[in-house]
């Protein structure tokens, strides 16, 4: 009795085990990368307690670094940019994290628009991009050290960075760019998320166009006169594309010349993927 | 005018006030315009176009600063960022 009654037990688990064995191979793999994940994940937030609790940044190993502090420079880094550049470009900075600037240098295309712009990053190198296809031309690294380190770091608030950028670009940009570290692009900043950026901005400027004309619709005739204006103090650049384009289309491969390229500084050919 | 700053960890600080009409206020603007050029700073104007459009213009000299300024931002000197 005992022995017909092992031999179904066995012969019952055999199956089982059959029936599980595949789905324990496809969890398994699974539930060793989700244990992995959460011990590197314990480590990690073990280490920042402790980098914390000695008073130096995990990032920039900086000593003294207070978040509060920074977070305070940063706030009045802003108000200053915004007291300086135009309503646009806060307002794209404040949505978008970078700006756009039209080539300073204003050389006629036959066009009629900008040859080439620049999109400046915060603590990032500045790349230079053809507006009409997108193209990425070059990555400008330049940085603002104060090595003064009032706190430790001679790294400047994101927004003085890029007030610092703005303002030498639009004064000087010959200046800027011979003492900045030329790259091919795809060396520090990912190429693919400068084409997501460039489509997020143009999607950007379609709200905000379309945002414009409703409220020029439905403004007074007054009111749509300040609409107007305030429109064109942010956008008229005598530089810009003329035709504002309506989608961002990819761009053509690298054989497809830019108009005029920015002025050229010492070139570093070798590439790196960000 | 005012002598404005950019620094790290702070933004920007005032490092000098004054009104150029009075002598006395001037000598103290060039002589902290000098002191923050010679620690090795860019100095730039905001400036406003006719149009309304907002540009900025460095100036290496106290002279090279328009009266009417309103600021002069200093920042430390571009250098070549880190080729990684």
């Amino acid at each position: 009795m005992l022995l017909p009654l092992s031999a179904a037990a066995i012969m019952a688990m055999a199956l089982l085990w059959e029936l599980a064995l595949p789905r324990l191979r496809g969890s398994l793999p699974q539930l060793a990368h989700e244990l992995a994940a959460r011990h590197r994940a314990r480590h990690a937030t073990d280490r920042s307690r402790r980098t914390l609790a000695s008073g130096e940044h995990p990032r920039f190993g900086q000593q003294g670094y207070d978040p509060g502090r920074e977070l305070r420079a940063e706030q009045r880094a802003r108000e200053l940019l915004r007291s300086c550049v135009n309503e646009e470009e806060w307002a794209m900075y404040r949505d978008l994290g970078f700006l756009r600037m039209w080539a300073p240098t204003r050389a006629p295309t036959h066009t009629g628009g900008a040859p080439y712009a620049y999109l400046v990053y915060p603590h990032k190198p500045i790349v230079a991009y053809v507006p009409q296809t997108g193209a990425l031309l070059n990555e400008y690294c330049v940085a603002f050290p104060d090595e003064t380190r009032p706190y430790g770091s001679a790294r400047l608030p994101d927004a003085d960075d890029v007030l610092a950028k703005w303002m030498a670009l639009n004064a000087d940009e010959r200046r800027l760019i011979a003492d900045a570290n030329m790259h091919l692009p795809g060396r520090q900043v990912d190429p693919q998320q400068v084409h997501e950026d460039l489509a997020r901005l143009s999607r950007w400027e379609r709200e905000r166009m379309d945002r414009l004309q409703r409220a020029v619709r439905t403004a007074p005739s007054s009111a749509a006169g300040v609409v107007i204006e305030n429109l064109m103090k942010g956008d008229s650049n005598s530089a810009r594309p003329l035709k504002i384009a309506t989608a961002y289309t990819p761009p053509r491969p690298a054989s497809a010349p830019a108009d005029r390229p920015p002025p050229a500084g010492p070139v570093r050919s070798s590439v790196r993927p960000a | 005018m005012k002598l404005l700053r950019l620094k790290p960890g702070h933004g920007e600080v005032v490092l000098a006030e004054g009104d150029l009409e009075v002598p006395e206020q001037e000598r103290e603007l060039i002589e902290a315009f000098r002191r923050e050029l010679d620690a090795g700073m860019w100095a730039a104007v905001p400036t406003e176009r006719r149009d309304g459009r907002r540009e900025a213009e460095m100036v290496r000299s106290f002279d090279e600063v328009p009266r009417d300024a309103e600021r002069v931002i200093f920042f430390p000197r571009a250098a070549g960022g880190a080729g990684r």
